[in-house]
C-alpha cells in the first residue's frame, strides 16, 4: 500500500516538474518587453525594501496612498469583479451559456487576487505585522480595513476552491475532483457574498477621508457606487481579456476561441444594464448633493469627463453594440469603460484626494515599473495555467496520466 | 479572541442584526476615569517654542533651534520628526501664534481606521500607537482630519510619528511635557470638562478679548485639545468645514449592513438557485446540469 502511494505522488510529482517547463517560444513580444521590466522592478523592491518606501516612491504625508494601492489593489480588485458575476449567472442562476468562460475568468478573478491585491504588501511599510489582523492578538473589529483584509483572504480561498478541478482534472486526480467539484456551489455563494462586500468595503474606506476628497466624488454611497461599477468592470475586463486571448493563445484555443460572440453581446448587454444603473446612482447622488457650482471649475470638467465620456458614453455603446450585433463597438465600449474605472478609482483614491494640497502627487517611474512588473508576472502564470491545465473547454493540454486508482 | 471580546463582538452583531443603534454605549462602559486634554489660549502665546523643545527632549526628536526665527516665516506641519509646531498668522488683530499636534479626538478617525488596533484612545484620553501591532498602511493618514499622522518613508521599518499627549508621563502622574514647559500659562492640562468651564469663564469674563467659540468642543465630535482665539479660527489654520459628526460614524452605516448580507445573501443565493435549478427541472431541459458531461468535465465521461 505504502509503495503504492509512493509511487503515485512520486509519478505525480514527476509530471508537475515536466509541466514546469516552458514551452513554446521564447523570443516573444511579450516575454522581450517583460523580462527586462520584471528584472528592473526586483531591483526596486530591494530598494524598497532596505531603505523604506520614499526611496522609490513618490508617496508623502499629504499622500499617503499612491499608485500601489490607487491603482494596483484599488483598480485591480475592480477588474476582477468578473469571476462573481459570472459565477453567479452559471451556477446560481444555471446560465449554461456562460459555463465556457467560467474557468478562465474565476482563474483571472484570483489571480488579480492573488498579484494585485497581492502587491498591498509592498505598499505596507511593517508587512510582517500583516498576519495581526488575523491572527486574533489585535482585532481592529470597527475597521472597514480589517473587513476587507479578511474578506480578501476569504474569497481567495473561496476561488481557490471554483478553480480547483481544473487543478485536479490537470493532475489527474479523480477522487479529490469529485470532492472540490462538490464544493463548488458552496464557494460560489459565499464568494459572491464576500464580493459584495469586499467591493463596497473598498469604497466604505474612503468615507473617513471626508475632510479629504473633492465634493464631487465624496459622497456617502460610494460603496454602492464602488459595488455596482465592479460589476460592469468585470464584465468589460472579460470582454477585453478576452478579445487578447483570442489573438495570442491562438495555437492553443484554435478554432474553438470563436463561436462566442453570442456569449459576448450578452455580457454586452448585462454591462449597458449595470452601467445605467451606476449613472443613474451618480446622477441621483449628484442631484441630491447639489454641486452645481463646482460642475464649471477644472474639477468639475474633469468630472465631466468621468462620469460622461467614460460612463454614458460606454453604456449607449454597449447597448447600441449589443442590439446591432458589432463586436467592433463592444469592444471600444470595453476600453472605455476599462479607462472610466480607472479614472473613477483613482479620482477618489488620488487624484481627487487631498486636492487642494499645494503639490499633488504624481507616481515616480518607479511606482509604474513596479506596477508593470506585477501584471507581467500574472500574465505569466496566467499563461502557464491556461496552457497547461484544462481552462478552455476544448483544448489539446495533455492530462495528466490517470494515478487515482479508483 | 478571549471570551469577552468574542461576547462583545457577539453582542455587537446581533445589535446589528436587529438594527438597534447602541454601539455608542461600548465605548464608555469601560471608562472609569475622564478624557484628559489641553486648553490653547492662542491670546497667551507668545510664539517662544518651548513647548516644541519640550515635546522633542521628552521623546528622544531633534531638538529645534527656536532662535532661528526663519522657521517661523512659512506655515508649517507637524512632521515625522516633530510631533508639535508653532505657527504665526498675521491676522487683523496682529500676530497670532498656534501650537499644532494631535488633537486627541473623543472618537478618532484613526482609530476606527486601523485594523490592528495599533492606534488606540487609551482609557485616560491620549491616541496613542502601538508599534508592534502597526502594519503600517497608512490608513491613519488618510483617515484624520487634522493630517496628523506622519509616517516615516525613509526608513525600513517605518514608524508612525505622532503626539501621544505623553502618555507615558500621564502614567506617572506628570503633565504633558508641552504643558509643563510653557512659561506664558498658555496650555493649561485638565480633563475636558474643566477645561470647557474654564474656556468659557474666559470668555464670559472678556467677551471681547475672544471670538465666542472654542474650537474642539464640537469640531469632528469633540477633541481632547481645546483652542481659544481672539480671530476667527478659519484666519489661523484651523478647518472649521470638518463638520460635528465623529470620525466612525461615517463607515458605522456600512459596517452595520455587513453581517446583514453576510448571512442574508447566501440564504437568497441559494434560493435564487433553488429556483433556477426547478425552472431547468420543469423546462424539462437539463442541459448542462452537473452530472452531464461536458467539454470540460473530461474526467465526469469516464
Amino acid at each position: 500500500m505504502a509503495e503504492a502511494s509512493t509511487g503515485v505522488s512520486g509519478g505525480r510529482l514527476r509530471f508537475i516538474l515536466s509541466e514546469m517547463k516552458p514551452r513554446g517560444r521564447w523570443l516573444t513580444p511579450f516575454n522581450v518587453i517583460s523580462i527586462p521590466v520584471i528584472i528592473v522592478g526586483l531591483v526596486i523592491l530591494w530598494f524598497r525594501f532596505t531603505q523604506g518606501l520614499g526611496s522609490v516612491t513618490n508617496l508623502s504625508q499629504a499622500f499617503p496612498w499612491g499608485f500601489w494601492i490607487g491603482f494596483d489593489v484599488v483598480t485591480g480588485v475592480a477588474f476582477a469583479g468578473g469571476a462573481y458575476v459570472i459565477t453567479f449567472v452559471v451556477y446560481v442562476m444555471k446560465e449554461e451559456k456562460y459555463r465556457p468562460i467560467v474557468r478562465v475568468t474565476v482563474l483571472n478573478g484570483f489571480l488579480a487576487y492573488l498579484f494585485y491585491a497581492g502587491a498591498l504588501v509592498l505598499d505596507l511599510g511593517r508587512p510582517w505585522h500583516i498576519v495581526n489582523p488575523i491572527i486574533g492578538n489585535s482585532f481592529g473589529y470597527n475597521s472597514v480595513l480589517f473587513l476587507v483584509a479578511w474578506h480578501f483572504l476569504l474569497y481567495m480561498i473561496a476561488e481557490a476552491i471554483e478553480f480547483s478541478p481544473a487543478v485536479a482534472e490537470w493532475l489527474g486526480a479523480r477522487k479529490a475532483r469529485r470532492l472540490l467539484h462538490a464544493m463548488t456551489l458552496a464557494a460560489v455563494i459565499f464568494g459572491i457574498t464576500l464580493s459584495m462586500l469586499h467591493q463596497s468595503g473598498l469604497g466604505a474606506l474612503f468615507l473617513l477621508a471626508k475632510a479629504k476628497i473633492h465634493p464631487l466624488w465624496y459622497t456617502e454611497f460610494i460603496p454602492i457606487l464602488f459595488f455596482v461599477s465592479s460589476i460592469f468592470a468585470g464584465l468589460s475586463m472579460i470582454i477585453f481579456e478576452g478579445t487578447i486571448s483570442e489573438k495570442v493563445l491562438k495555437e492553443y484555443l484554435g478554432d474553438k476561441a470563436g463561436g462566442h460572440d453570442n456569449l459576448v453581446f450578452g455580457l454586452a448587454k448585462g454591462a449597458a444594464i449595470a452601467m445605467f444603473v451606476y449613472y443613474f446612482f451618480k446622477l441621483l447622488v449628484f442631484l441630491h448633493e447639489g454641486h452645481w457650482s463646482e460642475l464649471d471649475t477644472p474639477w468639475g470638467w474633469w468630472f465631466l469627463v468621468e462620469v460622461l465620456g467614460l460612463v454614458l458614453l460606454p453604456c449607449i455603446l454597449y447597448a447600441f453594440g449589443a442590439r446591432h450585433r458589432s463586436l467592433g463597438i463592444i469592444k471600444v465600449a470595453a476600453v472605455l469603460t476599462l479607462i472610466g474605472i480607472v479614472v473613477n478609482r483613482l479620482n477618489i483614491s488620488v487624484i481627487a484626494f487631498n486636492w487642494q494640497a499645494p503639490v499633488h502627487y504624481i507616481p515616480s517611474w518607479q511606482e509604474i515599473v513596479v506596477t508593470l512588473m506585477i501584471i507581467f508576472l500574472e500574465i505569466w502564470v496566467f499563461r502557464w495555467v491556461v496552457t497547461r491545465m484544462p481552462v478552455y473547454p476544448g483544448t489539446n493540454n495533455r492530462p495528466a496520466p490517470a494515478i487515482d486508482s479508483d | 479572541m478571549d471570551r469577552r471580546n468574542f461576547l462583545k463582538t457577539a453582542g455587537v452583531a446581533c445589535a446589528a442584526a436587529t438594527g438597534a443603534r447602541s454601539a455608542r454605549a461600548q465605548e464608555h462602559d469601560t471608562d472609569p476615569e475622564e478624557f484628559v486634554g489641553v486648553l490653547v489660549d492662542t491670546t497667551r502665546c507668545i510664539g517662544c517654542r518651548s513647548c516644541e523643545i519640550g515635546c522633542a527632549l521628552a521623546h528622544n526628536l531633534p531638538v529645534p533651534d527656536v532662535q532661528d526665527d526663519g522657521a517661523l516665516e512659512a506655515v508649517r506641519t507637524t512632521s515625522e520628526t516633530s510631533w508639535t509646531v508653532v505657527n504665526r498668522f498675521e491676522t487683523d488683530s496682529g500676530e497670532v501664534f498656534v501650537k499644532k499636534q494631535c488633537m486627541h479626538c473623543w472618537q478618532p478617525a484613526c482609530t476606527a481606521a486601523c485594523l490592528t488596533n495599533a492606534m488606540a484612545k487609551t482609557a485616560r484620553g491620549p491616541v496613542t500607537w502601538d508599534g508592534d501591532k502597526c502594519m503600517g498602511c497608512r490608513f491613519c493618514m488618510v483617515s484624520c482630519p487634522f493630517d496628523i499622522p506622519k509616517f516615516e518613508y525613509d526608513e525600513w521599518n517605518p514608524r508612525i510619528q505622532k503626539c501621544n499627549l505623553c502618555n507615558e508621563r500621564l502614567e506617572r502622574g506628570e503633565k504633558p511635557a508641552c504643558v509643563a514647559s510653557c512659561p506664558t500659562d498658555a496650555l493649561m492640562f485638565g480633563t475636558k470638562r474643566e477645561l470647557m468651564e474654564i474656556a468659557r469663564t474666559r470668555i464670559y469674563a472678556h467677551p471681547e478679548r475672544y471670538v465666542h467659540q472654542i474650537y474642539g468642543e464640537f469640531e469632528a465630535g469633540g477633541t481632547g485639545w481645546l483652542y481659544l482665539s481672539a480671530v476667527p479660527f478659519e484666519q489661523i489654520g484651523f478647518r472649521t468645514d470638518l463638520g460635528v459628526t465623529p470620525y466612525p460614524e461615517y463607515t458605522r452605516d456600512f459596517l452595520y449592513a455587513v453581517p446583514v448580507v453576510f448571512f442574508g445573501m447566501p440564504a437568497l443565493l441559494y434560493g435564487l438557485n433553488l429556483l433556477a435549478a426547478r425552472t431547468e427541472a420543469v423546462r424539462g431541459a437539463p442541459n448542462g446540469a452537473e452530472h452531464v458531461p461536458s467539454p470540460e468535465n473530461p474526467s465526469t465521461s469516464e
